[in-house]
């Protein structure tokens, strides 16, 4: 996220106070960082390289080859689901866009009531997973929906907003604007207020000004924002699999591995395209962020002046956010409806309410929430952990080699969860303990899929909280003698607390809600967790009631996590700020 | 560009700037009360006074981002307070520069005149005109970031003379230069107005930077304009305590005026009693000042009176001593010339002050 974009920028310790240090590590650091290597090497490297190997031979020789790509450039399935990949990528991003925009425009030009509020609410669709959300589409904008029964009635039109691929887009673009939305605010915020001023003093105003000065300063954040709508909505495969779009290159990955089986080489193919498509899309962003640092904010400055509304603005501006608002937060209103509807098809809204579905889920399904709850637990923990050490090796050692751990870890940004799923399942199955069962089948590759897809963004907010940590804070405490350990132990984790806690809720919150690489790896429904649930509940119209409850306490509980850890946060740097 | 490059003569159209009564408030808080200022055509001014005395706040009103709740300004004669930024033609430059980093430097400097929809020949030519006057022709085509503080300054000078602005703004310029590049810079300033003739308002907190550049100046403290005045006079005459103690060292003691016998006498804190000529206007409640230059140790000239008091500390400035001395409650520095084989005197050592009544001055706050 916008963490990922900053915090490369690091601040390497300035070389007067480090340079009496020893150039290598003590012994108890280089176990750490062989641990942490065996870790990755063993759950990250070698399941994608054997991916990419898998991909790249023949079936049952090993030799070399690339008849497998040939294979996949004549088949007129794969070309067409990777166009309509493209496209559906490419189309989310557009309308994502157009939700985006005028919110953050507007929350940030403009003295406006509830900015806040907008925020907030523009990061709910994120702690839902898309397919959830999608169901409920269905039945606000479908063909048969509440939106077109309406329209039909009114004014005898239906408009296909759910048909085909244009349900993936509207879904995917409803679900992942708010990654744009967060990462344009804060460019705009960052743009100081005299960049703005200045053009105003030498003439220019209205929508010029927008043109030449705003929108260029803050087309980085936009970028960063929307790369990471398209490769997210190119690695998702539940939401068009649950919308009956089988054209599209994800869910083919997954259909060819679990139809046909994990020696056939068209699923390592598509990974590997799958691959190629998330690094080109990071490679662009990357390309789009270099040498165009604009966050231009100096002392004095603070973000673009904000300005009062005439009342024809207002009303405009409100009419605007309420639509976009409405539009975004539909499918948890729509999954709210559902959830206590006793029937709802061919009604604009349920014929009649029930608490039934919710008994049902907490009566039969609640061992998908223990499980979501243990595993999301354990992956945050395991992120945190890995990721406070790998910011400490990198920032506080000359450990050689320190930074490809970071590197390393970082990969995993790239790397589609229908893709890890897949390299677990070929490089575990084979590995079977002492009773037989093969190691791919226990849950503890569920939570460890998790915690490599989680890594990255665990790993930048603990490297921010460490980075914001002066060097000279340790030096004292080793000058007043304490260890290296428990100069750790007594000074660091405690100052990093809230970077590391954010790290986890990140963690947590998001690994609560995967999908991708889950779906490969349950093999039992009592090992499944919550976002395997729902997609199992909501493929039958029966079972949909049910997945509505089981997503709306999803939702809930997601939402409580981080709403506890925000307040939790916000306590600890009023306690720090008060301390200074 | 063969064609010679053509300064814009702006000085034959030089205007004024002329601020009545303006007042403005955010919230409760009044910033600028009752403001009132003529600046002169062509004429180099300045805004001095400490942070949050509303120095940059009345720049800003000038160039139209604050909105002022009462009063005008006049800009050459006709009123430009309902004006928006854009329309108003006084050039500012920015305390932070504002450079856009996604423009080079000509395209930083061209932006003014293309929003002027000045045709593209005439833009080159004033482009290069201008860069040419602050001597970075040569780096036209870098970037923003590309380039040192000094550069950068000179590029958002340039970029603000381009479009040939009725008066030009310079909010803080020097204060994100490093000591020498200011002095440097403040000369190129100066020089440049100079050629320019154009009116220039110029804020600083930094007395010096404005004694060295500024024709006149107005001392802003608390939102009220304190007073306005050439550097020497406003040195020599303050008009009260706070323009005494801004402008350089002013040494302050506080007593109080007897009369006697159709004398007065002013008697300081802590028992000393000075004769006050008969002259001179002692406001209700004033101080009695003077600057450490107009003090020695020691009768200095005949009409000099003399203060007995205790050296407290000595400084050894070079071609100075500088003497800490406590005069009854207060304390007082007094700066005299540095004599080779001279030796300080320690602290705790009593001595007598002569001071010159004449060059002393009684001022109220």
């Amino acid at each position: 996220m916008a963490g990922a974009t900053t915090a490369g920028r690091a601040h390497a310790p300035s070389a007067s106070s480090r340079h009496f240090l020893k150039l290598s590590a003590t012994p108890g650091q280089v176990a750490l960082a062989l641990g942490i290597a065996v870790f990755l090497v063993l759950f990250l490297v070698i399941p994608v390289g054997t991916v990419i190997y898998v991909a790249f031979t023949e079936k049952g020789t090993g030799e070399f080859t690339l008849v497998n790509f040939l294979d996949f450039a004549r088949t007129d399935l794969f070309i067409r689901s990777f166009w309509n990949s493209v496209y559906v990528s490419a189309m989310s991003v557009v309308l994502a866009s157009v939700f985006a925009l005028p919110l953050a425009y507007i929350t940030t030009r403009f003295e406006f009531r509830g900015a806040m509020l907008i925020q907030t609410l523009g990061f709910l669709p994120l702690i839902m997973p898309p397919f959830v959300g999608a169901v409920a589409m269905l039945l606000l904008f479908g063909r048969n929906g509440t939106v077109n029964l309406l329209l039909d009635e009114w004014f005898g039109i239906k408009i296909p907003f759910m048909e085909g691929l244009n349900g993936v887009i509207f879904v995917q673009a409803v679900h992942y604007f708010p990654f744009i939305l967060i990462n344009l605010s804060a460019a705009l915020r960052n743009i100081d207020r005299a960049m703005e001023e200045a053009a105003q003093n030498l003439g220019s105003s209205g929508f010029r000004l927008f043109r030449r000065i705003v929108f260029p300063l803050a087309m980085p954040g936009y970028i960063a924002g929307a790369s990471l709508v398209f490769v997210k909505v190119f690695d998702d495969l539940a939401t068009p699999l649950l919308l009956n779009v089988k054209d599209m290159l994800a869910p083919q990955a997954y259909l060819r591995v679990t139809s046909i089986g994990i020696a056939d080489p068209m699923g390592y193919v598509i990974s590997v395209v799958l691959i190629c498509m998330s690094i080109l899309a990071m490679w662009i962003s990357a390309r789009a962020m270099r040498g165009k640092d604009y966050a231009t904010v100096q002392r004095g400055g603070g973000g673009l002046a904000k300005r009062r509304m005439r009342p024809w603005e207002s009303v405009l501006a409100y009419a605007t956010v309420l639509l976009i608002l409405l539009l975004v937060l539909a499918p948890h209103i729509g999954l709210l409806l559902l959830s206590f509807a006793t029937i709802w098809s061919f009604s604009p809204l349920p014929d009649a309410y029930t608490l039934a579905h919710y008994g049902r889920v907490f009566g039969e399904s609640f061992v998908y929430v223990k499980n979501t709850l243990v595993y999301a637990s354990i992956a945050g923990l395991i992120d945190v952990v890995l990721g406070t050490a790998i910011a400490y090796l990198v920032l506080r050692t000359k450990l050689i080699g320190r930074e490809w751990l970071d590197w390393a870890a970082t990969a995993a940004l790239a790397i589609p969860g229908v893709v890890l799923g897949i390299g677990y399942l070929r490089t575990f199955y084979g590995v079977q303990l002492p009773d037989g069962t093969p190691l791919a089948a226990l849950w503890i590759m569920i939570v460890l899929a998790l915690a490599i897809r989680r890594l990255p963004y665990a790993l930048r907010a603990c490297y921010a909280a460490l980075q914001q940590i002066s060097v000279s804070l340790e030096e004292a405490a080793e000058n007043l003698g304490a260890t290296k350990v428990r100069t750790v132990r007594r000074v660091v984790l405690p100052l990093m607390a809230g970077g590391i806690l954010a790290g986890f809720v990140t963690s947590f919150a998001t690994a609560a809600v995967e999908l991708s690489a889950t779906l490969m790896l349950v093999q039992s429904n009592a090992d499944a967790p919550l976002a395997y649930g729902l997609y199992v509940f909501m493929q039958s119209p029966a079972g949909r009631g049910p997945g509505a409850a089981l997503g709306v306490i999803a939702v809930l509980l997601v939402a409580l996590c981080t709403f506890a850890s925000h307040l939790i946060i916000e306590k600890s740097q009023k306690a720090k700020a008060a301390g200074h | 560009m063969n064609q010679p490059l053509s300064i814009p003569d702006l000085g034959a159209n030089a205007v004024d700037v002329d601020i009545r009564n303006v007042d403005l408030s955010y919230g409760a808080n009044h910033v600028l009360k009752g403001i009132n200022l003529h600046i002169r055509p062509g004429e180099f001014f300045a805004f001095l006074g400490p942070s949050g005395c509303g120095k940059t706040t009345l720049l800003r009103l000038i160039a139209g981002f604050n909105q002022a709740d009462g009063g005008e300004v006049l800009v050459g004669g006709r009123d430009v307070s309902q004006l928006p930024p854009w329309k108003r033609d006084v050039g500012m430059v920015f305390q932070s520069y504002a450079l856009w980093p996604h423009m080079t430097v000509k395209r930083n400097v061209a932006f003014g005149l293309e929003e002027r929809k000045v045709p593209r020949a005439e833009i080159d030519r004033r482009v290069a005109a201008a860069l040419e006057l602050v001597g970075l022709a040569h780096l036209a085509d870098r970037r923003p970031s590309q380039l040192s503080g000094g550069q950068q300054q000179r590029v958002a000078v340039a970029r603000t003379i381009a479009i040939e602005p009725k008066v030009l703004l310079l909010d803080e310029p020097l204060s994100n230069l490093d000591a020498k590049m200011r002095v440097q810079v403040r000369r190129e300033l100066r020089d440049l107005q100079q050629r320019l003739g154009l009116t220039t308002i110029f804020v600083t907190h930094d007395q010096e930077e404005a004694n060295t550049i500024c024709d006149r100046i107005a001392v802003m403290n608390d939102g009220i304009v304190q007073q306005v005045g050439t550097p020497m006079e406003l040195y020599e005459k303050p008009a009260n305590l706070f323009v005494a103690n801004f402008l350089g060292t002013a040494n302050i003691l506080p007593g109080r005026v007897v009369r006697e016998g159709g004398e007065r006498f002013f008697d300081i804190d802590g028992g000393v009693r000075l004769p006050i000529p008969a002259n001179v206007v002692v406001p209700e409640g004033a101080k009695l000042v003077f600057r450490p230059q107009h003090a020695s140790l020691g009768r200095d000239g005949a009409g000099d009176v003399l203060l007995p008091g205790t050296v407290v500390h000595s400084e050894f400035l070079g071609s100075t001593l500088r003497y800490g001395v406590r005069i009854g409650a207060a304390e007082v520095s007094i700066d005299t010339p540095f004599h080779s084989g001279e030796s300080l005197r320690q602290p705790g050592s009593p001595v007598e002050i002569g001071l010159s009544l004449r060059s002393a001055l009684w001022l109220a706050a």
